[in-house]
């Protein structure tokens, strides 16, 4: 938070807009979306080691109750259908990362004929960690990275969304 | 109805409509062991019949296999199965192997094995931990990861990745074991114990994990045999087959190790209690096997000049991997070319899929998730 | 036992169903009349001092410049660790083969994987449906002329550019 004065009597002074983003960065819940191996790094990621936690991010099994859908691993085309439904069904204001090369644009099944080629093909993507598998490391970068793009939000005007007609 | 040792009375009557609801255990769910979905009809609590519905995966690797090269496949073969990715990399290697008449050198074997069994430990420990998590106990994952970690290092150390090693090539491995890498992996073998004892005094003794797992979801040996179980499951359940012992391949001959069966230790032979138990056993198997390893192994070079274009003489062969998930068939064939004419992998997790329908009626919604935790299905296996 | 041995026996119980016997290749198989697999496979399964109660795979191969598609399989034995291999060759546009499902419970999802991929048909099947691939899919992949489709669903299946 840029704008803190802090008197004596301990107070600080800011804005709404970075409150909020403040409050909302501190505690991304992510969705359990992993779908391939990368989903094993992301469970590593969650582990003792690479521990998310301290930066206030935690396993929500339901889109419903998530700000964040890691999507950790291939998409294939059966399941790019079901990817935009889950992603409709998350409430705003809501993020995504695509963690690996397969989730960012196919990876190496670029080759393949029922990989869709990229999970922004159906929904839009705030962060790309590259790796296949990234390492923990890389992916709390990705969701520190998210957090930096979380303080530039403004409340007051909507985020346009790109293509997130059903 | 007895649940749990409890006997529940079942009021049907009073004029109650009840019927049978279809619910859908969708590819995202809580259960840790990837995209599978089940369309469950079920009875109030009880199921009566649990149907699979898989394919969220697949990746079409066999399709790949034709369009890139034997060499190049290699990191293909560790997405079939990411949690014992060198298991796959050895069944690749081999059937190329036996295609192509190459013969790896016995430094080389000996690396294949070490990898390959730290795989196997760091596989069931994922296995066990998630069966946990899956019924509920969040903190026996957390120790098994914190073991997991240490292995991933030491194979980051042996060939750079952490997950999806392609680390065999055709003809061997592609580096030498590190200097000191023998005492790091002694060293950590020798904290391996304790943890396994702690888990035992958490886990195994546990009245609620007892109650859970013993006696639910029972397969008979038959039905094992039927089924094509392989691997862990199918000890569970009695028949005492490990392909390293019963058609042994690499240097497993001079290896000496059990091999563990289910023997209905909390409830009957074959239930979802054994299963997890045969992986715990085989986890010690390992460290057995990796130290008799290090005192063995020979020095000399690790992999064998192999041309660039490999191109195998015409013809079929299959090789079976004993990994960490079961019996892997690898049938490749070869049509002369550089390119393989097709590939064909059957996997220990695709035969456990099939079972989960016919072994469902009876069962509880919540004893499906202990299930598909015993079996230790994943969903790369079933979908390649 | 002997994979000949085994041939030997299946050849002179079934004649003219067992085609040929390759006993020169690195993994030794026969080929059989695909209308005669139930009983060869049975006989397989119950033969004393033969005893194969497991099929531990089943492959379909497509080879188009013949012209007929391969059902490769391959049995095992838990008693006696020893091993068959049958092949069934069946013709590319018409491709039936009758399923083995009866002989071992293992060859349902196993058949259902190869007429998903490959479009083999299995008569006296339970449930012959896609398994892989979406309900909707048009096409069998595995086979040699296939042709992959440029969109599925409004999604394109190729990726125009790294920088999208």
């Amino acid at each position: 938070m840029s704008l803190v004065n802090s008197l004596s009597q301990g107070v600080i002074t800011t804005t709404a807009d970075q409150f909020l983003n403040w409050t909302r960065k501190s505690s991304v819940w992510w969705m359990l979306f992993g779908l391939a191996c990368c989903a094993i790094e992301l469970m590593q990621t969650q582990g003792p080691r690479a521990d998310v936690d301290r930066f206030g991010a935690a396993p929500r099994s339901s889109p419903r109750q998530s700000d964040l859908m890691v999507v950790a691993g291939t998409l294939t085309l059966k399941m790019a259908l079901r990817t935009k439904v889950l992603y409709n069904q998350m409430p705003e204001p809501r993020y995504v990362i695509a963690m690996g090369a397969c989730a960012s644009c196919g990876g190496l099944f670029q080759l393949a004929y029922s990989v869709c080629d990229g999970v922004d093909k159906v929904i839009p993507v705030d962060v790309y960690v590259p790796g296949c598998p990234p390492r923990p490391e890389a992916l709390t970068e990705g969701i520190l990275k998210l957090q930096e793009k979380m303080m530039t939000e403004t409340w007051l005007v909507r985020r346009p969304e790109i293509g997130a007609q059903a | 109805m007895s649940v749990a040792g409890f006997e529940v009375e079942v009021d049907r009557g009073a004029g109650l409509e009840t019927e049978e609801m279809t619910l859908n255990m969708g590819p995202q769910h809580p259960s840790t062991h990837g995209v599978l979905r089940f369309v469950v009809k079920a009875d109030g609590e009880v199921m009566r019949r649990a149907v699979p519905d898989v394919g969220y995966l697949h990746r079409s690797i066999e399709k790949i296999s034709e369009k890139v090269s034997y060499h190049g496949f290699m990191p293909y073969t560790d997405r079939v199965d990411y949690v014992a990715a060198m298991f796959c990399n050895q069944g690749w290697g081999m059937a190329t192997e036996k295609l192509a008449d190459i013969e790896v050198p016995k430094r080389g074997e000996y690396c294949r094995v070490i990898a390959a069994e730290l795989n196997r430990i760091s596989s069931h420990l994922l296995a066990v931990g998630t069966m946990v998590l899956d019924i509920g106990a969040i903190t026996p994952f957390f120790h098994a990861f914190r073991e997991r970690e240490t292995i991933n290092d030491l194979l980051e150390e042996l060939c750079g990745a952490r997950l999806t090693y392609n680390y065999m090539r055709i003809g061997g491995v592609a580096w030498d074991l590190p200097p000191g890498y023998e005492e790091k992996v002694l060293g950590f073998l020798d904290r391996l114990q304790p943890m396994l004892d702690e888990h035992y005094d958490l886990v195994t003794e546990n009245a609620l994990f007892r109650a859970r797992a013993a006696s639910v979801a029972t397969i008979s040996a038959e039905d094992a045999a039927g089924y094509n179980l392989v691997g862990p499951n199918l000890r569970a359940s009695g028949i005492r087959y490990d392909v390293r012992r019963d058609e042994p391949y690499s240097v497993y001959p001079e290896l000496e190790f059990d091999v563990p069966v289910g023997t209905g230790m909390a409830g009957e032979v074959g239930d979802s209690f054994d299963r997890y138990w045969v992986r715990l056993l085989e986890i010690t198997e390992s460290v057995k096997i990796l130290r008799q390893c290090f005192r063995q192994i020979p020095e000399g070079p690790v992999i064998v000049k192999v041309p660039r274009k490999l191109k195998p003489p015409a013809g079929d062969a299959q090789v079976r991997v004993e990994s960490a998930r079961g019996d892997m068939s690898w049938y490749v064939v070869s049509d002369g070319s550089e390119f393989p004419y097709r590939c064909k992998v059957r996997t220990g997790s695709f035969s456990a899929m099939s079972i989960i329908e016919e072994i469902s009626p009876g069962l509880m919604i919540a004893d499906l998730v202990t299930v598909i935790a015993s079996l230790d299905v994943v969903a790369p296996e079933v979908d390649r | 036992m002997d994979a000949d041995e085994i041939y030997r026996r299946l050849k002179d119980e079934f004649g003219e169903k067992v085609v040929s016997i390759e006993a020169s290749a690195k993994d030794p198989f026969a080929v059989v009349e695909g209308d005669a697999i139930v009983e060869l496979c049975t006989y397989l399964r119950d033969g004393d001092d033969i005893r194969c109660n497991v099929l531990t795979n089943q492959s379909g191969v497509d080879y188009k410049s013949e012209g007929y598609i391969e059902v490769v399989y391959h049995l095992y034995s838990y008693a006696y660790r020893h091993y068959a291999i049958l092949k069934v060759r069946t013709p590319r546009d018409e491709a039936v083969v009758p399923t083995v499902e009866t002989v071992w419970k293992a060859a349902n999802w196993l058949e259902r994987e190869i007429y998903d991929l490959l479009g083999v048909c299995f008569t006296g099947h339970s449930d012959l449906r896609r398994i892989m691939l979406p309900e909707d899919w048009v096409g069998h992949p595995l086979r040699k002329d296939f042709v992959e489709p440029t969109e599925y669903h409004g999604i394109s299946t190729t990726r125009e550019s790294l920088l999208r």
